[in-house]
């Protein structure tokens, strides 16, 4: 069973409908024995940092979810509560991937923050992006986003070029969302849905 | 790079979608649902919905459909129509719309958007503003589907949306919408100035319309429906044409 985090942080009717369409059996719980007893677990979300990572302490699951030994995606905020520290509110994420979250620029030629739109992935690796090719589209809506690190397995540009997905050992983040990706989105959950080895 | 974005809409009455010319005349064109699916299907990049009914069994109906929609649909969609308080905006929210878009409600009450960019981020909330030019010359914001005036200057109307909260801007010239003529370019040249996302609605005819409001524009999006809804263009043909003036857009994949 997947178990789906919810954690108050934004709408998860989205990522719920897209397990749906990928016939998924899914769970939304917020209970450390659910989570912990999973096979696989996503973490969605929409929002603000300092927030979510309140919501997550609050829950007991800042201790649980770095200790997770099966797959794990975080899509959005879900992706960045898993590094370091965000920029948004100085806040102290989960630290599981060692990667700062830093505020979009706006600069002349990409003057518009959020960044709000499709943009394309490049420098692709790793099993969550197996049949997905170079320049495929994504949905995005954030105005901050994690830096290029030994974690990135998926870079976009927009203002500077970003981490568009992470990924250490069992944990995936993706900065996009695959819920509302079209088929190229289906196509990464699926993958994440059938990794088995990291 | 970020794609220009070409989102048909959707005008919804008790169920069905529905266009008109000059928001008149209202013309029954399809099951909302499956025209959405079809133009998903057909490289949309976005959906708006909004809902037109004029009764209480309408807007439970649009509530319901939201659900369909939501659960069909694997991109991106906005609704409006008739959102008046946080509540109304929650509702549609909860029933899987990614975005909410407020226009008469706004002028009316322009807390509003303040309160709903508060309770759900600005990245939610779309206000979409009807203007036509008066008789100075200065474009006046309506309402009511731009049956009526108000007292508000279209520039800093959406300047002062903006702040507060507005995360994009949608603009319908009512002296272009449904004619098929072409978009009032220098206007969304002037309000690409707004430091969030314009979208530019009412007007197109054709292809070439569409890719003037992207470039001379500088619009980020372009909603049409007429176009999309009575097969005058589908959204290929649309994005084949924008791709070869070498405008970035997203293509099927």
């Amino acid at each position: 069973m997947i178990a789906l985090v919810d954690y108050g942080a934004g709408n998860i009717r989205s990522m719920r409908e897209a397990l749906n369409r990928a016939g998924a059996e899914y769970e939304v719980t917020d209970s450390v024995s659910a989570i912990q007893r999973a096979d696989r677990v996503i973490i969605p979300g929409v929002g603000e940092a300092a927030s979510a990572m309140h919501e997550i302490r609050e829950r007991g699951l800042a201790d649980i979810i770095p200790s997770l030994t099966v797959p794990v995606l975080g899509v959005c905020i879900g992706m960045q509560v898993l590094c370091r520290h965000s920029e948004e509110g100085e806040t102290d994420c989960l630290g599981i991937i060692p990667c700062d979250v830093r505020k979009l620029t706006p600069n002349s030629a990409e003057p518009k923050i959020p960044h709000i739109g499709w943009n394309t992935l490049y420098r692709l690796e790793g099993p969550l992006f197996e049949g997905i090719a170079d320049d495929s589209w994504v949905y995005y809506v954030h105005s901050y986003a994690a830096d290029i690190c030994d974690s990135t397995v998926a870079v976009t540009r927009y203002t500077r070029s970003f981490s568009a997905a992470l990924q250490k050992d069992n944990f995936f983040g993706v900065q996009f969302h695959p819920e509302k990706s079209a088929s190229a989105g289906a196509k990464i959950i699926s993958n994440f849905l059938s990794v088995t080895s990291f | 790079m970020l794609a220009k974005r070409i989102i048909p809409c959707l005008d919804v009455c008790e169920g069905s979608t529905v266009k008109g010319i000059h928001f008149e005349n209202l013309r029954k064109v399809g099951d909302p649902v499956d025209l959405g699916a079809r133009y998903a299907d057909e490289g949309a990049d976005e959906l708006v919905y909004l809902d037109i009914s004029a009764s209480h069994e309408g807007r439970a109906t649009f509530t319901d459909l939201v659900r369909r929609i939501a659960a069909r649909i694997n991109i991106p969609f906005t609704v409006g129509g008739g959102i008046r308080s946080v509540d109304d905006a929650s509702r549609l929210l909860d029933a899987g719309a990614d975005k909410i878009t407020v226009n008469t409600a706004a002028v009316y009450n322009p807390d509003l958007i303040s309160e709903l960019a508060a309770k759900y981020g600005s990245q939610f909330v779309v206000v979409a503003i009807d203007a036509r030019r008066n008789e100075n010359g200065q474009w006046q914001a309506t309402t009511h589907g731009g049956r009526r005036c108000s007292h508000l200057e279209l520039f800093s109307w959406a300047r002062r949306a903006v702040d507060l909260g507005a995360g994009e801007i949608l603009f319908t010239s009512m002296d272009h919408d449904g004619t098929g003529g072409g978009y009032p370019i220098e206007v969304y040249a002037r309000l690409a100035e707004l430091p969030v996302p314009v979208i530019a609605s009412g007007g197109a005819g054709n292809a070439a319309h569409i890719a003037e409001v992207l470039t001379r524009g500088r619009a980020d999006a372009a909603l049409a429906a007429g176009i999309f809804h009575f097969g005058t263009l589908t959204i290929p043909q649309v994005k084949d044409y924008l791709k070869a003036q070498g405008i970035p857009i997203r293509t099927n994949n």
